[in-house]
């Protein structure tokens, strides 16, 4: 039997229609909208103003804090204004708008197509190209790379995990990736794996895509010959199960290891980074090119064959434009999805310009949405078996109506990964995740309220004693 | 055999003579001092167990009147001045009067005013959905109409109006507990003071948008022009981050900004229909003259200008 993680996980069709669509480069955009909080953490200072003059690949917003990260242009052109714009859910977030004109590169940007396998040794250098290629994590949760990368003291790293999973059921933008840059993913994993001082690097990939689980295979055989910096990285075919591509999951069905309650992966020596995110870090490493477009899957059951696309684009990219380069607006559509039909936020905003974590446009139909109409729980512990972090979500939603802190803490609410399985697996239709979310939400801020007051109580003490 | 049922009897009864005497002495000795007037403070109070005076409960809320030195921070919105001249003279401390407060709903986002460019399909929870996005129209402030307010009121003063989608408030229920103001994930829900005979006036709006794009999302939005305070005598209105905002302290109800606001964004409530003062000559007859306006019972007070007042908010486009 295949690896997989141990608790919990639900086996939703996997429905990659687009698998076979090779990624294909979308046209430039006439505008792009590049916003400034594309990262978890604090959002970037634009540090260009109106009128300003920019090349693709010229940083425009810089950090506004340790975890943040630089964010560039993604086309060349001028600086229209910066100024908030509705984001895909309708809130106002600070843009910088930018009028294309050409398509010219800021200066050391390598943007043949040539494969660089060799790389250098040192890793200061390294982690100031990963830092300032605004590289962020692009598995979803779009954490500043180079912060992860940085264990802090006292910790280390035994094992460094690619995912390659992609366990969202109609995604396939990291599965086309793979195919087509296996090399450039292969070296970059490579890369993080010297910063971090590591010996061994997983891959892992579920077996719903042998291609891939090949190719990356075949392509490890040839690069090992060429260098000892490529060995000890491996391939691994994981029993295809959602959410298998979450950090915990992935660690678990890996290495055998579960992260406890309030640690990170780096506590039992993990750190676990996305196939997208190697190729960023190839790209800013060996090509000097900064994050500036990303795959997009843009698909749907409601799509024929010839509209499923996989496209290369650029950051800041109305959605609009590229449904309509993908066909336009299917007709029997009723909701659009950024990123997979499990964990993806329905857009209510086409005019939204895509971020940096953009992963999928996903089309589904009426059928396809409609909620059941909520009955009574029946008890039947169906969402305490498909929980992948252990958690009793039928208990967790009880107390969050309730609104009982104590108890959602007690029962850890703060571990919920918003896989969304329990509302998958309900029989009673009872929308779990939306009422344990906010049970989430109100203990999260509790925690870091408690956090914040621990830590001000600590500062006096100090102060005291001087 | 009669023996055993007497010893019987006689062992039964010693036995509970005696148990009753430890429990008497034991709870002689464990007694817990209590402060006799909170079961009285207790009593006079409404017992909605609403929490709207900060506390668990009514229980809790005399545990605490009866501790604190004074009344100034320990006030009963349910029951108001009535119940706390209660508690006051039965804690002997002085009682501090304050003005009763309503709930106001400051949104005009009614569904011809607001037009829909989404559907929402999730759960039917206002709190839910502002967690996901910012509403199903342009306005990222109004109301979202789930009615997670209708269900937070204990007293039913809140309901859903089928035809606007907007939560209306009954008066003569609402308590001013303000459930519906924390149950409102967009804070649009404001307990105001309810005014002389009712009259008040506020701003119906809270989007803080500039104003074509606020007046874009809905037709009837505040879009912070500033007229309504430009035109307040008593500088009652101020306009902040594109929104103008009425003190009740301040605000003398003279109604000028009603006339004055080119959007309709303020209201004003139960004020007695005006006096038709203009059309004095005959043009129409008795018949038709006494029908639209049952004259006001209560002679004008604080309102100054009925001629000016008179005009309905008008919709200057």
């Amino acid at each position: 039997m295949k690896r997989t993680f141990s608790i919990g996980g639900v086996h939703p069709a996997d429905s990659k229609i687009s698998r076979g669509c090779a990624i294909e480069v979308l046209p430039t955009p006439p505008v792009v909208y590049i916003s400034v909080a594309q990262h978890i953490g604090a959002p970037a200072k634009p540090i260009v103003a109106p009128g300003d003059k920019v090349k693709t690949g010229q940083p425009v917003a810089e950090p506004g804090g340790f975890v943040s990260a630089y964010i560039h242009s993604s086309v060349s052109g001028t600086v229209k204004s910066i100024a908030p714009r509705k984001d895909l859910a309708g809130n106002w977030q600070t843009c910088i708008e930018i009028q294309v004109e050409g398509d010219e590169w800021a200066e050391g940007i390598d943007t043949s197509d040539t494969l660089i396998t060799d790389f250098t040794d040192d890793n200061k250098l390294i982690m100031d190209k990963i830092r300032l290629g605004g590289v962020v994590g692009l598995g979803g949760a779009t954490f500043p790379t180079h912060v992860k990368l940085a264990p802090p003291p006292g910790k280390k790293c035994e094992m460094l995990i690619i995912n390659g999973c992609e366990c969202e059921p109609y995604l396939t933008s990291d599965f086309r990736t793979l195919l087509e840059k296996g090399e450039q993913v292969v070296t970059g994993v490579a890369i993080i794996k010297q910063v971090l001082g590591v010996d061994k690097a997983t891959i892992a990939i579920e077996d719903n895509k042998p291609e891939a689980i090949s190719h990356i295979t075949s392509v490890l055989e040839t690069l090992r010959k060429k260098s000892p910096k490529f060995e000890g990285i491996s391939v691994m075919s994981l029993m295809k199960k959602y959410p298998e591509g979450g950090e915990k999951q992935l660690i678990d069905a890996v290495m055998g290891r579960q992260v406890p309650s309030g640690a990170l992966p780096i506590d039992v020596g993990a750190v676990v980074q996305n196939v997208a995110t190697a190729l960023a870090v190839y790209d800013a490493v060996q090509k000097n090119k900064p994050i500036v477009d990303n795959s997009v899957t843009v698909t749907g059951d409601c799509l024929p064959m010839d509209r499923q696309h996989n496209f290369l684009v650029r950051v800041g990219t109305p959605l609009s434009y590229i449904i309509e380069h993908a066909g336009g607006m299917p007709e029997n559509a009723v909701k659009v999805i950024s990123g997979g039909p499990m964990m993806g936020k329905a857009i209510a905003n086409l005019d939204a310009a895509t971020l940096k974590g953009t992963s999928a446009l996903l089309f589904l139909t009426a059928e396809q949405t409609k909620r059941q109409p909520e009955t009574n729980c029946i008890r039947c512990g169906k969402c305490a078996q498909a929980c992948p972090m252990g958690l009793e979500p039928f208990l967790l939603q009880k107390y969050a109506r309730l609104d009982n802190a104590e108890a959602l803490e007690e029962n850890a609410v703060q571990d919920c990964i918003e896989c969304g399985c329990c509302l998958y697996s309900c029989p009673a239709y009872i929308p779990l995740l939306d009422i344990i979310r906010q049970g989430k939400v109100k203990v999260m801020g509790i925690i870091r309220a408690r956090a914040a007051a621990a830590k001000a109580a600590a500062e006096a003490a100090k102060a005291e004693k001087k | 055999m009669t023996s055993t049922i007497i010893w019987t009897i006689v062992i039964i009864a010693v036995l509970g003579l005696v148990l009753a005497v430890v429990l008497y002495l034991v709870a002689e000795k464990f007694k817990v001092q209590e402060d006799p007037r909170i079961d009285e403070v207790e009593k006079a109070m409404p017992g909605a167990n609403c929490g709207g005076c900060g506390f668990a409960g009514c229980r809790a809320f005399a545990e605490a009147a009866v501790k604190a030195p004074n009344l100034d921070n320990n006030y009963c919105p349910v029951g108001g001045n009535a119940v706390m001249q209660k508690v006051a003279s039965i804690l002997g401390y002085e009682m501090v009067e304050k003005a009763p407060m309503v709930a106001v709903v400051r949104c005009n986002g009614t569904c011809a005013n607001r037009p829909k460019i989404n559907e929402y399909g999730g759960m039917k929870s206002c709190k839910v959905k502002a967690a996901l996005y910012a509403g199903d129209t342009a306005c990222a402030f109004g109301c979202l109409g789930c009615g997670d307010c209708v269900s937070a009121c204990q007293f039913g003063a809140l309901s859903m109006d089928e035809e606007t989608g907007l939560p209306v408030v009954d008066e003569s229920k609402c308590v001013a507990c303000g459930a519906c103001v924390k149950a409102c994930p967009k804070g649009i829900i404001e307990l105001r003071n309810k005014g002389p005979r009712g009259m008040r006036v506020y701003v119906s709006c809270v989007n803080k948008d500039k104003g074509p794009v606020a007046r874009k999302a809905c037709k009837a939005a505040c879009i912070g022009c500033g007229i309504c305070a430009k035109n307040c005598p008593h500088d009652a209105i101020t306009v902040e981050g594109n929104v103008a905002y009425i003190d009740f302290a301040k605000c003398k109800l003279c109604r000028k900004c009603v006339a004055a606001c080119p959007t309709g964004a303020i209201h004003d409530v139960n004020f007695p229909k005006p006096v038709d003062r203009t059309p004095k000559p005959a043009a129409k007859p008795a018949a038709t003259a006494a029908a639209p306006a049952p004259v006001p019972v209560q002679p004008e007070t604080a309102a100054p200008a009925p001629a000016k007042a008179a005009a309905e908010p008008t919709v200057k486009e």
